[in-house]
């Protein structure tokens, strides 16, 4: 039954929550749509913090980077955002999907307790 | 995202709820709905429920045109052995590489030892004493193999009101016919009765305790997979 527990070390919706209470600005994205052989499935998680430590994964490494760059907007604008990445996109590919697959990203603020 | 909302959907994934939070891309709109907040008269409803069963998250389409996200949790799903017999031996690791997580409880000690149950979690307790701290849900299967009523009864009858997505009880029609009369005086519904997955297993002639796991488990997995439409007349409770 161990395996039921959310390990919060492990488990970005944790953090984002235990970030937030810490006082920390926290964006979370979500991969929301997947084309191809995507690495993570939908549903994947990755929380970012406005120092820009992030931890979870939405591609398996492929495009962390961008999505990490993203988020210090979103935190700072408070305003979510959607990013696509995938092989038809120069810029996407650059960052290196190289899977051949495409996601969608949803980037969100955690909003701070009042 | 709201905090409050966050750490609610939170609290649900850890204590075993169901959940999904639904949020409106583009407004950024979101709301958090457990089970028993579907409406009949919720547009989404059909999707809602679908998405518990399948616990698979997406985007869909909404009525007037947009789309919302729906991140869908659902419990991970585990079986409950009742009865830390030799069909119970073979059924653990069976299920543990199928992707359950097992829990065995037998309150004879002499069955009930780790040696016997390397993998999983072994209870030698009466499941009377320990239902509580299981907490059955509707993300649990039960299976009681013992044919020991002293044993089988109590968790049997819990696991049927709790819903549990698979219900099964080794026995004979004989042993399942008296069976019926016990838990019928214990307060189970006739339909409810009928949601029991006797005599156990899928139907493949299975004559070895392995190959009654083997039955026990494939059963298991048609009802975590296609639903209450495969049971027989009674459906699921």
């Amino acid at each position: 039954m161990q395996q039921d527990a959310i390990r919060a070390d492990a488990d970005p919706l944790a953090l984002a929550e235990s970030w937030t209470r810490e006082g920390r600005r926290v964006a979370l994205a979500t991969v929301i749509e997947t084309w191809g052989s995507a690495p993570r499935p939908v549903g994947a998680h990755l929380v970012i913090d406005a120092e820009g430590n992030f931890e979870g994964s939405v591609s398996g490494g492929c495009v962390e980077g961008a999505v990490v760059a993203e988020a210090a907007e979103v935190i700072e604008t408070g305003r979510p955002a959607m990013l696509e990445f995938g092989v038809a996109d120069e810029t996407a590919w650059r960052v290196g999907l190289s899977c051949g697959g495409r996601i969608r990203v949803y980037v969100e603020p955690v909003a701070q307790p009042a | 995202m709201d905090l409050q909302l966050l750490a609610r959907f939170n609290a649900a994934r850890s204590g075993r709820k169901p959940a999904i939070l639904v949020t409106e891309i583009g407004s950024g709109a979101q709301r958090l709905v457990a089970p028993s907040d579907i409406a009949d008269a919720d547009p989404l409803a059909a999707e809602l429920r679908a998405r518990l069963r399948s616990g698979k998250s997406g985007l869909i389409a909404l009525e007037g045109g947009g789309q919302a996200f729906l991140t869908v949790s659902v419990p991970p799903p585990r079986i409950v052995l009742i009865g830390a017999v030799h069909i119970s031996q073979a059924l653990v690791p069976m299920a543990r590489i199928a992707g359950f997580d097992v829990t065995v409880i037998d309150p004879r000690t002499a069955f009930a030892t780790s040696e016997r149950f390397p993998d999983g979690t072994l209870l030698a307790e009466w499941p009377s004493d320990v239902l509580e701290q299981l907490s059955l849900d509707p993300y649990t299967a039960l299976a009681a193999l013992t044919h020991d009523p002293k044993i089988d009864d109590v968790p049997l009858t819990a696991a049927l009101s709790a819903g549990c997505f698979y219900v099964g009880a080794l026995g004979s029609r004989k042993t399942h016919g008296k069976r019926r009369e016990r838990l019928q005086e214990a307060g189970v519904t006739p339909a409810a009765f009928e949601a029991i997955d006797a005599p156990i297993g899928a139907d493949i002639g299975a004559a070895s305790p392995a190959e009654i796991a083997v039955a026990v488990l494939a059963n298991i997995i048609a009802a975590l997979r296609k639903g209450p439409e495969l049971k027989g007349e009674g459906g699921r409770p």
